[in-house]
């Protein structure tokens, strides 16, 4: 069966700083995958390279084994024009550290808006699904909220119901807890221990050690943009082996 | 467009322009020097000022401020006439432009005054500094720091408002442009090359208010 | 000081100031509209990526904001027909003004879409929106928002500038100001009522558009 996702020899720089140095990863469908590393490891970026909202020099990201941004011509490799792109990123669905709100549009507008724009649905159609997702991460009742008027745990969860009815194949989370007060985290990571019960395919950046280990199929070490250490998470978090996890670790809380 | 028979007669014209740019540079001057000179008054008044004096002068302010500029220099021009003082064109115009630069330079001295945190006020107090000595030593090196930029951008739209002086008949530039033109026919490069030596002029301001303000900033 | 007031007379043409008003005020609406079209597009210029659009929108409102407006009012009504674009009054006024505004809606709408956060920019991308998507239905309307008081104060002095229309005897307030102050002789009541009239009119627009500032406002 395709992967969800390949990524293959992954390079990525800015400007003289080489922040991915080669990464190689697979998700299968149903894989709930938690990238760890302390900052600048390249965990974030390694995500927005996912989502094509960063360019990258060498390597290649498929999902379900369609090549993403790029496309090689000959020796040559071209970025894919921009509708092309557009399309690709609607692929996967991503939650951001800062929420990214959309601040003139109610929460079921904020969910609607690329229903209807990118996929082009049925204002009516656009409206049911984004009702019902939005019931789904518990926001039903503050649907025609608009962000300013919502909590930073309530505007995630929007944010969250909104790249999902989306209906991507991959979703990605990066960071979603970090910018959030400690008492609001709880319900924002039940949206996403919710959804990845239900079978969804995940790549999430993470702090939160406890809920990696909870909801992961496999935890992910990264250190100077590559891939320390990787396996399930009872060994990354029960027996870990390079000295550099183990640092790491006992700097985390648990 | 006929390049060269412009030039012959902007160079037939220039003694013409260039007094028209010299009466434009003289209006201006007067305007800016006049009209901050009493707009720091009129911002003082508006800061420190007893409620009373306050009101006359809020008043002051809010109607040269929502009056069009063109339609307070035609006012001047005509009423003073009526009412005995007797001012050349050129008089009246300076006389509107100096009122409308005080209105506008008083709401920058009033806001940047209001900006200074009281605290400093307080302190200067505190050490024993008389209300004066305490605005011309702590308050106002401030002040004009913060003031500069809006200042300038207040003496380039008095340049730009002085061609409005034209049209009651004073030969500034404009005017003289404009005479040139009846005798030349030449509109399109005339008003070009007139808005030229605006455009250079305002320019010359606006970089040379910059250079101040990199000199005097406080680094921070 | 000897002096008759006698308003009957002004008053008498109240429906030639009313007509008048009303011109300004329509001259000043439509040119703000086609001036935020324009504005807009130079504003993207400027932050554009490609140099030449950027020196292009550079250019335009450098030029402009440094230009009088006066002289612009001319060179279009008067100095374009030479190149055979030749306009009614009105609209050359409106064309000229429309570049007028765009020019300082420009530097408006500039300073307004770079301080909009990133992320408004990327949540579009995620969720597969183009470029010119993401425009048209995230950042021109939250950046519209946020500016609204700053283009509340330049429709106010747009209008105010429309009293320029005069010059090219476009039939707005001021014209009509003119045409009673020679008519009657009425000089002082004239220009008491007119500089009245815009005055009023500013106030009332600045109170309906802080009433309209309000209403958009995103609820907190």
């Amino acid at each position: 069966m395709t992967p969800v996702l390949k990524i293959s020899n992954l390079h990525k720089r800015f400007g003289e700083v080489e922040v991915l140095k080669g990464i190689d990863l697979t998700l299968a469908k149903g894989d709930v995958v938690s990238l760890i590393g302390p900052s600048g490891s390249g965990t974030t970026t390694l995500l927005r390279c996912v989502n094509l909202l960063e360019d990258f020099e060498n390597g290649s990201v498929e999902i379900a084994g369609e090549a993403i941004g790029y496309r090689a011509a000959g020796e040559v490799r071209r970025r894919l024009p921009e509708r092309q792109i557009a399309r690709q990123r609607a692929m996967t669905g991503m939650a951001f550290q800062q929420f990214n709100r959309v601040p003139h549009m109610t929460a079921l507008r904020n969910v609607m808006l690329g229903l209807i724009k990118t996929k082009k649905m049925h204002r009516d159609e656009a409206r049911v699904i984004a009702e019902t997702w939005l019931d789904r991460v518990g926001m039903g009742q503050r649907k025609d909220h608009y962000p300013g008027q919502l909590s930073g745990g309530q505007q995630q969860r929007v944010a969250i119901a909104r790249a999902i009815a989306m209906n991507p194949q991959l979703m990605l989370f990066d960071e979603v807890t970090s910018a959030l007060d400690p008492e609001l985290v709880g319900e924002v990571l039940a949206v996403v221990r919710d959804l990845a019960a239900d079978g969804m395919t995940m790549l999430l950046v993470t702090h939160e050690m406890r809920f990696a280990r909870d909801v992961s199929s496999k935890v992910v070490f990264m250190h100077q943009g590559r891939i320390h250490e990787e396996g399930p998470p009872e060994q990354i978090f029960g027996a870990p082996r390079s000295e550099r996890l183990q640092g790491f670790l006992s700097n985390s809380t648990i | 467009m006929n390049f060269s028979l412009f030039l012959t007669d902007l160079w037939a014209a220039r003694m013409s322009l260039l007094s028209g740019l010299g009466e434009t540079v003289l209006i201006s001057v007067s305007a800016i020097v006049l009209g901050s000179l009493l707009g720091v008054l009129v911002g003082l008044a508006l800061t420190y000022g007893h409620w009373s004096l306050r009101f006359i002068v809020r008043i002051y302010s809010d109607f040269l401020r929502g009056t069009p500029v063109f339609v307070l220099i035609l006012a001047c021009f005509y009423v003073l006439s009526v009412v005995g003082l007797d001012l050349s064109a050129f008089q009246a115009g300076v006389l509107a432009l100096t009122m409308f630069c005080s209105s506008h330079v008083g709401e920058i001295v009033r806001g940047a005054l209001k900006a200074i945190p009281k605290g400093q006020t307080e302190a200067a107090k505190s050490v024993g500094l008389t209300f004066g000595q305490t605005f011309f030593s702590v308050l106002m090196p401030q002040a004009l720091r913060q003031i500069l930029p809006s200042w300038v951008n207040t003496a380039t739209e008095i340049v730009k408002a002085s061609t409005l002086l034209s049209i009651i008949g004073v030969v500034e530039l404009l005017l003289a442009t404009q005479q040139v033109i009846s005798r030349t026919y030449l509109s399109l490069e005339f008003y070009f090359f007139a808005g030229l030596v605006y455009f250079l002029l305002n320019f010359v301001i606006e970089q040379a208010g910059r250079a101040v303000e990199r000199r005097i900033s406080i680094p921070r | 000081m000897d002096y008759d007031f006698n308003f009957s007379v002004v008053w008498r043409n109240w429906d030639l100031l009313a007509q008048g008003l009303g011109l300004g005020l329509f001259l000043a609406v439509i040119s703000i509209g086609i001036g935020c079209g324009i504005g807009l597009i130079a504003a993207f210029g400027m932050l554009s990526r490609h140099r030449p659009a950027r020196l292009c929108a550079l250019v335009y409102v450098s030029a402009i904001r440094n230009t009088p407006i006066l002289v612009l009012i001319l060179f279009t009504y008067f100095a374009l027909p030479q190149m055979g674009i030749a306009l009614g009054k009105i609209s050359s006024f409106i064309v000229t003004m429309s570049i007028y505004a765009g020019a300082y809606l420009a530097e408006v709408f500039r300073s307004g879409l770079v301080a909009l956060p990133r992320g408004l920019r990327e949540a579009g991308l995620a969720i597969g929106l183009t470029e010119l998507r993401i425009k048209a239905y995230i950042i021109i309307p939250v950046m519209l928002r946020n500016v609204l008081p700053s283009l509340s104060n330049n429709f106010i002095s747009l209008f105010k500038d429309t009293s320029l229309a005069a010059a090219i005897a476009v039939p707005e307030l001021t014209y009509y100001a003119r045409k009673i102050n020679v008519e009657s002789f009425r000089v002082i009541e004239t220009w008491m009522v007119t500089s009245l009239i815009y005055v009023v009119a500013c106030y009332l627009i600045a109170a309906l558009l802080r009433r309209l500032e309000q209403h958009l406002a995103l609820p907190h």
